[in-house]
This record gives C-alpha cells, structure tokens and sequence, in this order.
C-alpha cells in the first residue's frame, strides 16, 4: 500500500514539476519581448518629435536632424514591393486553390514555403545580380523588386487558405445561375475571401518594412531626399543599422527613435490585420 | 441555339484565360526559385571555377591576397545555430505545452498575441538592443561571471568583449523562440482532444497526457525546429551587429566569430574585386542550397503530421 503511494506521489510531484517548467517557460519567452519594447521606448521617446518627421538628417557630427527621407524612402520600397507581391501572390495563391489541385500546384505550394524560408540577405543577393549589376547602379527598384519576392510566399498562402474558407455553397450557387466559373471566382469567392486575403497583404507589408539585409546593396541608403526609383533611397531599417554601428552619441540616439517609428508602423499594420481579421473569422 | 452556343464558348473561353493567367503567375513563382539559384551560380562561377571545394574547406578568407576559405565561417554559422537551437527548442516546447495544454483560453490569447508580437519585431531592432543593452550586459556582468566560476572550460576564455560568439547565440535563441513555440503550438493543437481524454479517463496526469500529445506531435515538433535552424543559418541583421565580425575558429563563446549571412551583409559593398563579389556571391547560393534542403525537409515533416491527424 505504501509502494502504490509512493508511485501515485512520485506522479503528483512531476506533474506539478512539469507544469510549472511551462510556466517559467512561456514567462522566459515574453520578458525579452517587454526588455526590447521598454528600451526602444524608452530611448527611442527623446527623440520622437515633429522634427524627426519632417527635417533631413543632418551632414555628420552635427546634432539634431530627422528621418524624413527614410520614412518617405520605407513607404516608397514597400510600395513597389506591393506592387509586384501582391498580384503574384494573390493570383498563385488563387490559382492553387481553385486549380491547384495537380502535381503542379503542390509542386508550386512547395516552392512558395520553401521560398519563405529562405533568408532575405539571399533575396537581396538576387536583386544585386538581377537588377543592380544590369543597372550598374543602386537603385529603389531593385529594393522594392527583393521585398516583393519576400512577399510572395505569405500572400499567396494566406490567399488560398483564406479561398479555400469560402464555403462551397456559395460557389455552386454562382454557377447555377450560369455565371461563368471565372467570374464568380473574381465575384463572389475572391469578394467574400478578401479580408482575410487583405490580412496576408498587410502582414506581408509589415514584414518587408522591418526587412535591413536585402536592402543593404540594392537600395543601399541615401542622405538626402530622393523620391526616384531609379537611384538609392533611405529606409528606416537601414538608418538603424547605420547609426547603431556609429561611434556619436547622438546617432546612436536616433537609431533607437528609427526603431521606435519602425515599430509604430508595424503596429499600425498589424493592428488593421487584428482589426480586419476580428469582424471576420471570429472563430477559428 | 447559335447563340447559346456562343454563350456557352464565351464562358469557357473566359474560364480558360482566367484559368491560365493565374498559372502563369503559379508558374512565374516556380520559375522564380529555379532563377534564383540559376543568377548565383552565374555570379559565383569565377570563384567556383577557381576554388572548387577547397572554398568550403579552406579556412583563410583573405580579400587581400585573393584567397576565399569559408570554413570558420561556416564553423561559426553552424556552431551558432546549432547553439541557439539546442536552448530554444526545449523553451518552445515549453512554451507550446504552456499554450497549448495549461493555460486557461483567457491567457493563452494575450500570450500567443504577444509571442507572435516577438515573431513580428524586425531583426535590425534585436540587433540595436544586442549592440546597447545585451553586449554591454555581457561584457560587464554575464561574461567575467562566466569566466570566474566556468574559466577552466574552454568554452569561457579570453577577454570578455561582449561582441562575439555568445552575444549572437543569445539574441538567436531569443528570436527563434517565438517561431518554434507557436507552430509546435499549432501542431500540439492538431492532436485530437480524445487523445488527451483517453489518457486522463485512465487516471493519467495532465504532464502524462502531455507526454502522450508531445509523442504524436514528435514529428511535427521536430519540423518546428528544423523551421528554426533555418531561420538561425539565415539569420543576417542581428546576429551581424552583435557577433564581431572576425573568421576565425576558436572554442570560447567570448571569441568573435562569423556567420555566412553577416559576411555577405558586412563585405558585400566593399567588395572591390570580381572575385572577391563572386565568392560572396558563391555564400549566398551555399546559404540558398542549405535553407532549401532544412525548409523542404521541415516542411515535409509538418505537413505530415497535419495529414496524419486530419485523416484520423
């Protein structure tokens, strides 16, 4: 009687132990989240003022000076990075929820995971020899070009996912009142899907903000305004590279405010993608 | 009936170039990947034609003398990843245990909303927390600590820096954690309920039930830290802002190091030479190989597992 005791406590005390481990666990996993968000707030808040909105940075060793040309420059990359990922996720990831059910489409569903594994630094690789060596020049285009095709595979994923959630009913009533197949895709299936297909963009937007490495020899960085895509632009990512790596003070400052704004952006961003994702696929 | 007819042939003509504009864009992602590692091989050819092999096995990397080696580079890349991953996925699982079978559903939101947040910070932010809070921490505190009671290990000599080999697998670990936590999440979540309840009506214990979902799950959670290490072997930004930047083996953590990722972002603009571009060119197609083989393997693993169960 005392040996089956003993078991049935040895069973309690793990337990407890186990479970316990996951607390400390999950509470291990979150204090590095508020360390960083307490220091880039908190370094980062000096700085974070109208001016850094609107002024230009500052010629080297002088004080002061803003980010404008690196916020306009992230918006702008981000930009033509949309206007390539976007259509080419959404219509992969149509194409493999609607016809994708060969050899090839999961071939291409394949691809697009392994795609999103591979690091960003070799995208931006990509981009130097396809477009910069061509060009002979840096240039915005070929930053937007190497965060468009990192955001291919989160689009077109989270694009057939969110279409293959249309219940079919709604298909099959398009075609019984003979829409053609192609037009109640576009109508009616990619319509009521395109929430969720708009949390993919957004989140897709998102992650090519934060992105530093592809853009360090495509887009490379500019001190002054430019708004071209054929020549170097500023991004925030870049700045904050920069300016942490520079021995004055004051950039050092400024790199902390960049992160701040960076990622205020993202949680603009996500907090939409939360927003639009809520009202609707409450359950899931 | 000619005009139904004609009705009929607009619809499957429109049906038809729906159809296939949206394959040739599923083509143009396919075509995309197979571009990808066809430019680097271009661009890499020079330095591959000159070194062969001896690139992946010659250990000076040398821009002055034209001599590229990448063995302490990939020696750092790979003991800093297999480092960083051997403390996180024990803390994922924990982590994943934590959400996916402890905690009530009132605080397994707020947590994954916020371990999803960590997933979402951008890499060059943990890099500027590693340059000003976790290197100096390190160097001050952590470091001499270490060398003081561990100093006899191999593992904790030299001066304590703060910029090398530890700092990059500590801001490693830090990043990997909410990748790995929340699909070992996903693929716990996966396992039936009655799985759990057939346990636990035998007179099991959560921990015994979690045991048996954990063993189910085995090989989805190995896909999650296969998932990881290639997230870890292609991590660029804040591992090149905190490692040190310096090709060299050496068996202390304190030591600066170097990782395939950093020397492409660290050297690429300065890169003078037609070789010297091409074997960092060369790098990055090892790097795009290496991730493709971890992300097709992990993957194939994850996916495995979600049919398993599905099909149960």
């Amino acid at each position: 009687m005392k040996h089956r005791n003993y078991f049935l406590y040895r069973k309690k005390t793990t337990n407890v132990i186990m479970m316990s481990l996951t607390v400390i666990a999950a509470l291990a996993a979150v204090i590095p989240l508020f360390l960083i968000f307490y220091y880039t707030l908190s370094k980062g808040i000096a700085y974070l003022n109208l001016n850094f909105f609107i002024a230009m940075p500052k010629p080297v060793g002088e004080p002061g000076g803003g980010m404008a040309n690196a916020i306009v420059g992230t918006l702008i990359l981000i930009g033509i990075g949309g206007a390539i990922g976007i259509p080419v996720g959404i219509m992969t990831g149509t194409y493999l929820s609607e016809f994708g059910k060969n050899k090839f489409g999961f071939m291409v569903r394949f691809l697009t995971d392994v795609l999103s594994g591979v690091p960003s630094i070799v995208v931006g690789v990509v981009a130097y020899t396809m477009v910069v060596i061509p060009m002979k020049h840096f240039s915005a285009l070929a930053g937007g070009i190497a965060l468009g095709i990192l955001m291919i595979p989160t689009i077109t994923r989270t694009t057939e996912e969110m279409i293959k959630l249309v219940p079919h009913s709604l298909r099959e009533a398009g075609l019984a009142l003979g829409i053609p197949k192609w037009k109640t895709t576009i109508a009616i299936v990619l319509r009521t899907a395109w929430k969720g297909i708009a949390t993919g963009v957004l989140l897709g937007l998102s992650r090519a903000a934060g992105e530093t490495a592809p853009l360090l020899f495509t887009a490379l960085g500019n001190r002054f305004w430019s708004t071209k895509i054929m020549q170097p632009i500023a991004s925030l990512t870049v700045y904050i590279y920069d300016y942490s790596k520079s021995p004055f003070e004051d950039w050092n400052q400024q790199a902390w405010t960049a992160a701040l704004v960076l990622i205020i952006l993202i949680s603009v961003l996500s907090l939409l993608f939360r927003f639009v994702t809520r009202s609707k696929y409450k359950s899931d | 009936m000619v005009k139904r007819l004609n009705n009929h042939f607009s619809q499957n003509i429109g049906d038809l170039i729906f159809e296939k504009l949206t394959l040739l864009f599923a083509v143009s992602v396919f075509l995309l990947v197979i571009l990808m590692g066809y430019e680097m091989y271009l661009g890499s050819k020079i330095s591959i034609q000159k070194f062969g092999f001896s690139f992946l096995f010659n250990s000076s990397w040398d821009p002055v003398q034209e001599v590229y080696g990448a063995l302490p580079i990939i020696y750092g890349t790979v003991v800093s990843s297999i480092l960083s991953l051997l403390i996180a996925v024990p803390l994922s699982i924990g982590v994943a245990i934590f959400l996916a079978e402890v905690a009530p559903s009132w605080l397994e939101k707020p947590v994954s909303f916020l371990v999803e947040l960590l997933a979402g910070i951008p890499s060059v932010i943990y890099g500027l927390w590693g340059i000003f809070v976790l290197v100096p921490w390190l160097r001050n505190s952590f470091e001499p600590w270490l060398a003081d009671k561990f100093g006899y290990l191999p593992f904790f000599r030299g001066a304590p820096y703060g910029f090398g080999m530890l700092a990059a697998v500590m801001i490693l670990t830090i990043m990997l954690l909410p990748i790995i936590s929340s699909i070992s999440r996903d693929v716990l979540k996966a396992v039936p309920r009655s799985r759990r309840e057939a346990a636990l009506a035998l007179g099991a214990t959560k921990w015994q039930s979690t045991l048996i979902v954990l063993k189910d799950a085995k090989s989805g959670i190995l896909g999650a830290s296969m998932l990881g290490l290639g997230r870890a072997i292609g991590e660029t930004m804040a591992v090149t802002m905190v490692i040190g930047n310096r090709s060299l083996i050496s068996t202390s953590l304190f030591d600066p190091s170097y990782t395939m990722a950093s020397v492409i972002a660290n050297e690429f603009t300065e890169a003078t030479s037609q070789m010297y571009l091409s074997s960092l060119i060369e790098l990055a197609l090892v790097l795009f190989i290496i991730t493709i083989i971890i992300n097709a393997f992990a993957r194939i693993l994850v996916w495995s597992m979600s049919r398993k169960w599905s099909a149960a």
